[in-house]
């Protein structure tokens, strides 16, 4: 194995890169236009001083209240006959050099402390947190007067007020990040490798706050600038003769009715400003927020689209209640094209278990989700194949039987039954619902058969647990209730998608042991989805074994088992640890699957693969049909004699 | 092997909450280790088991101090660990996490991840800090050019190589290894299993291998302890506790085991919940679920013996009792 890992070359993906925050930023239009006036409102301010304006506090009683266009004044002259274009450009430099500044001065602060209380925890968070809360506790604008009327007012001293004031927001923002951060392992490794608290704070835990830090000065600055203007409205900002948007709209509000354009102009330049701001500001954050970036903005549709080029024509296996053909599932991202499943073909008859075995990534998931239709579309899409329960095309029908279908013939039991739950809905309600969404039942005979149903699954005292919610029962009880809301409506097919592996041997075993039996008593036929042969053998009467999207041998439990045919079954049962032989070598399998948006030509295992040929990869191949039942992917499949 | 002991634990416990409250009275708290006392013997693979709730992470968080007992004392070499400081505790002792892409820092390349000890505790320069980058990826199979890039851009089994150059870096005496292959395909775990095995004769280290899975810890281990409830229940020699295994909890979980060709033979509706935490009964915890419980049971704790394998437990099963029928023999 040595060599093979340090061979893997390592692939220049640097895909999560690929379309830079500009790109981003321009596609959300209105962000792109805020970005737009603010830049030019900045260039505007900034070359203020070069611009050929008037002196902006020179006063000239002889032309007050010019109108604008009025003696060479664009936008007029105020009640002191001062130049207003000029005064506007020079106010608005001001009020934006105040905003920022603020802002920055608030971020600094309420993030450090967010970061201390988030990190340390415990006492250190309680007393910083708590003296936070009692700065919201007074009204903002009164804490900012308060804090102008003991200063003095001043433009600096509403600066120190307006980010005392805003301290509060970043804290609490930038605390509730670090907390969840610095629980993360990664914290823990920094610790060890030797990092003092300090460092790690600043290097280890502040880079990752960093994007939120960003996303909360953008949404403040315009906020910020607006309570500048408030506090210099009210004269406790900038001072006379000092022009700032607040202490222009102050001035221009005694005359409002006589000279309405003295106190509208700098109202206007504010409202553009801060409404520019705020614009550009959530664009920012659209940007930043990773949860966006991953298409929670993209709504997945309630069924995977289908878009058949060809349908195979008709079962081969007659008795199946369940079968697939040719199912090919793929994932359109961008320009790149998953294709997770290429090619299934399976089978179940009524009572039978087929394990369905592979790694993570093999695509056996996404076989079990697209036969009900539950790969999310975008980005999923089905573009081949057919599948059939008990005759009737599933991708042929109206997405309202296909609804009518999902829990009642064809049911699925997921691997963490936390996260299939819902968490504020008792478990008893949940398997009325259950049985409701398909019959007609009054809730008393619903609740009646629930509670038939959890017997059934052997949940001790059911009446009680029947009002308990998710997070009270264990880990097992959860999986037997979902279990019992899986067999419901009597389904022909229950879809089991590692439901053991997240619990705890013995609970396994129990679940194990309790879907076996289930099984023979009700008929219900499982597609059992596992990467532990171990599990499979508890079960399973069949197996099909998965590599890179495609089944690469197919038997009975039994016969895979002690003859693996295909070179990667054979690989991937020597690979795991017996119980009861310690002393089996573990034979690793060099190299890791393909990506399936590149595979290779030919069999997808060749390269990791003790008896490739080159042919192996020179052309498709066959499945195979060795024997009745059995079959295999491989040109060259391993004797019975020299296998195992 | 001779008694060497590397590390002792001595009568460790471990209670969570139980503060102060701000209107009086105390907080509930719970037992997550008690009375725990173990012997790491230099060069010793010891695989801890139990299953979830049962402490392991707890003693491991508390070997590597991440986490501090609140009663007994753990000794390294003889030193108490509260009276080595953290820094040095770490030169000796590192810890490799369960889930590796999450252990390391997403906006650090892995150059600078794997710096961080270099620098810390060795106080490399930056030309020694090279050299020995070079080797340590050589160590754990991984090609020099890893080294610039993220951590979101490696696979599972690479990430854990990296978790494991970074544990290396100090060249500590003892590794933790806290369920470092549960989170890796099975292919990859064969991998993994294999480079800690070659790494640990190379360089001479000692194990504790905290997983929940019997089967991996059975191919690892030269001793392995059994903990139930916050307290080791079995301990031994591998091949004895895993061949003729003496308490009923560990018949219960090498029965429950699952293995190739092998059915379950599990009863489906044992009663499988843990006993309240916050407010632990009396005697033997696994009493409830027990078949060869007694009234002795519930009144009096068992306690281990000094012998080399040991179970707390008052009718233990004797070697000529029947042994679990053992998968594949």
């Amino acid at each position: 194995m040595t060599e093979a890992a340090a061979a893997q070359a390592p692939k220049p993906n640097r895909k999560s890169t690929g379309t830079g925050w500009f790109a981003l930023l321009s596609r959300n239009h209105l962000a792109l236009a805020g970005l737009v006036v603010v830049v030019v409102i900045v260039i505007l301010a900034l070359a203020a001083p070069l611009l050929p304006l008037a002196d902006p506090n020179a006063t000239a009683p002889a032309d007050r209240l010019l109108r604008p266009g009025e003696g060479g004044h664009l936008l007029g002259t105020d009640a002191l006959g001062r130049d207003i274009l000029s005064r506007l450009l020079w106010g608005t430099r001001v009020s934006l050099a105040v905003g920022l500044s603020a802002t920055v001065l608030a971020a600094v602060a309420g993030s450090l402390i967010g970061l201390v209380a988030g990190y340390a925890g415990g006492r250190v968070d309680n007393w910083l947190m708590r003296g936070i809360d009692m700065i919201m506790a007074f009204p903002y604008i009164l804490l900012a007067l308060a804090i102008v009327a003991a200063l003095g007012p001043g433009l600096l001293n509403a600066l120190y007020a307006i980010s005392v004031v805003n301290i509060p927001f970043f804290a609490r923002n930038i605390r509730g990040i670090t907390l969840g951060l610095s629980r993360r392992e990664f914290v823990d490794a920094a610790r060890l490798s030797g990092q003092s608290h300090t460092r790690i704070v600043l290097s280890e835990v502040l880079p990752n706050v960093l994007p939120v830090i960003v996303i909360t000065m953008s949404t403040t600055v315009g906020w910020m600038i607006l309570e500048t203007a408030g506090l210099s409205f009210l004269g406790l900002g900038a001072q006379p003769p000092q022009a700032d948007l607040g202490s222009m709209l102050g001035e221009g509000r005694k005359i409002l009715f006589t000279a309405p354009f003295v106190s509208i102009i700098p109202g206007l330049m504010i409202l553009v400003l801060v409404m520019a701001i705020n614009l550009l500001g959530d664009g920012i954050r659209d940007v930043l927020d990773p949860r966006l970036k991953s298409g929670a903005l993209s709504r997945p549709v309630a069924r995977t689209a289908i878009r058949r080029d060809s349908a195979p024509a008709d079962r081969r296996h007659l008795p199946a209640v369940l079968e697939v053909q040719d199912l090919q599932t793929q994932f359109h991202v961008k320009r790149r094209v998953y294709r997770a499943v290429g090619g299934v073909d399976l089978h179940l008859a009524p009572g039978e278990c087929l394990g369905l075995v592979g790694e993570s990534g093999s695509g056996k998931s996404v076989t079990a989700m697209s036969i009900m239709g539950l790969v999310p579309t975008p980005p999923g899409r089905i573009v081949g194949g057919a599948a059939w329960l008990n005759g009737a095309d599933l991708f042929g029908m109206s997405d309202e039987q296909i609804r009518r279908l999902r829990g009642a013939a064809v049911s699925h039991v997921f691997q963490d039954p936390l996260s299939t739950l819902h968490p504020l809905y008792r478990v008893g309600d949940q398997v009325i619902e259950a049985l409701r969404a398909h019959a007609p039942l009054t809730h008393r005979a619903a609740r009646d058969r629930a509670l038939d149903l959890l017997r059934l699954v052997r949940i001790p005292n059911p009446e009680e647990r029947m009002a308990a919610y998710p997070h009270e029962l264990s880990g097992g009880m959860r999986q037997r209730v979902c279990i019992a809301m899986g067999l419901a409506n009597d389904p022909e097919v229950l879809i089991a998608d590692e439901p053991t592996t997240a619990l705890d041997v013995t609970v396994q075993a129990q679940i194990l042991s309790l879907m076996d039996r289930l099984r023979q008593e009700r008929d219900a036929a499982i597609l059992f989805i596992t990467h532990d042969f171990g599990v499979v053998s508890a079960i399973c009467d069949r197996v099909a074994v998965m590599y890179a999207g495609r089944i690469v041998e197919t038997g009975t439990t039994a016969d895979i088992l002690a003859q693996p045919l295909h070179p990667y079954t054979d690989r991937l049962i020597a690979c795991v640890p017996v119980l009861g032989q310690p002393d089996r070598p573990l034979a690793a399998i060099p190299g890791r699957p393909p990506s399936v948006d590149a595979l290779p030509p030919g069999c997808a295992f060749a390269a990791r693969c003790p008896r490739a040929q080159p042919v192996c990869s020179a052309r498709e191949i066959a499945f195979e049909t060795v024997a009745p039942g059995r079959a295999v992917r491989c040109l060259f499949p391993l004797e019975p004699s020299n296998a195992g | 092997m001779p008694d060497d002991p590397l590390l002792i634990l001595e009568g460790v416990e471990r209670v969570f909450g139980g503060g102060r409250k701000l209107l009086g009275g105390h907080a509930p708290s719970v037992h997550a280790v008690q009375d725990l006392s173990l012997r790491i013997r230099r060069g010793e693979t010891l695989g801890v088991v139990g299953e979830s709730g049962c402490g392991k992470t707890t003693v491991a968080r508390m070997i590597v101090g991440l986490d501090h007992p609140t009663g007994g004392a753990v000794t390294l070499d003889g030193t108490p660990l509260s009276d080595l400081g953290q820094k040095a505790l770490a030169r000796r002792i590192q810890y490799v996490f369960q889930d590796p892409i999450a252990s390391l820092n997403p906006r650090k390349t892995i150059r600078k991840s794997l710096e961080a000890p270099l620098r810390h505790l060795l106080g490399l320069d930056a030309e020694a800090r090279a050299a020995r980058l070079e080797s340590l990826l050589a160590a754990v199979n991984l090609a020099p050019e890893f080294l610039d890039r993220y951590p979101h851009e490696f696979s599972g089994g690479q990430a854990q190589r990296i978790g494991i150059a970074r544990a290396l870096a100090a060249e500590p005496a003892l590794l933790v290894l806290d369920e470092p292959v549960s989170a890796l395909d099975v292919s990859v775990q064969a991998q993994v299993l294999t480079l800690l095995d070659d790494l640990k004769d190379r360089f001479g280290l000692t194990y504790v291998f905290i997983s929940h899975d019997l089967s991996v810890v059975e191919t690892i281990s030269d001793r392995v302890a059994v903990m139930y409830f916050g307290r080791v229940v079995e301990i031994g020699p591998s091949r004895q506790v895993f061949g003729a295994p003496r308490h009923p909890y560990t018949h219960l979980l090498l029965r429950s085991a699952p293995a190739p060709g092998k059915k379950s033979q599990v009863p489906e509706d044992a009663n499988t919940e843990l006993p309240d935490p916050y407010n632990p009964p009396p005697g033997c915890a696994f009493r409830a679920r027990c078949p060869r419980a007694t009234d002795l049971c519930a009144t009096d704790r068992p306690k281990l013996d000094a012998t080399p394998h040991t179970s707390a437990c008052h009718h233990p099963h004797l070697p000529e009792d029947d042994r679990p029928r053992r998968p594949n023999s």
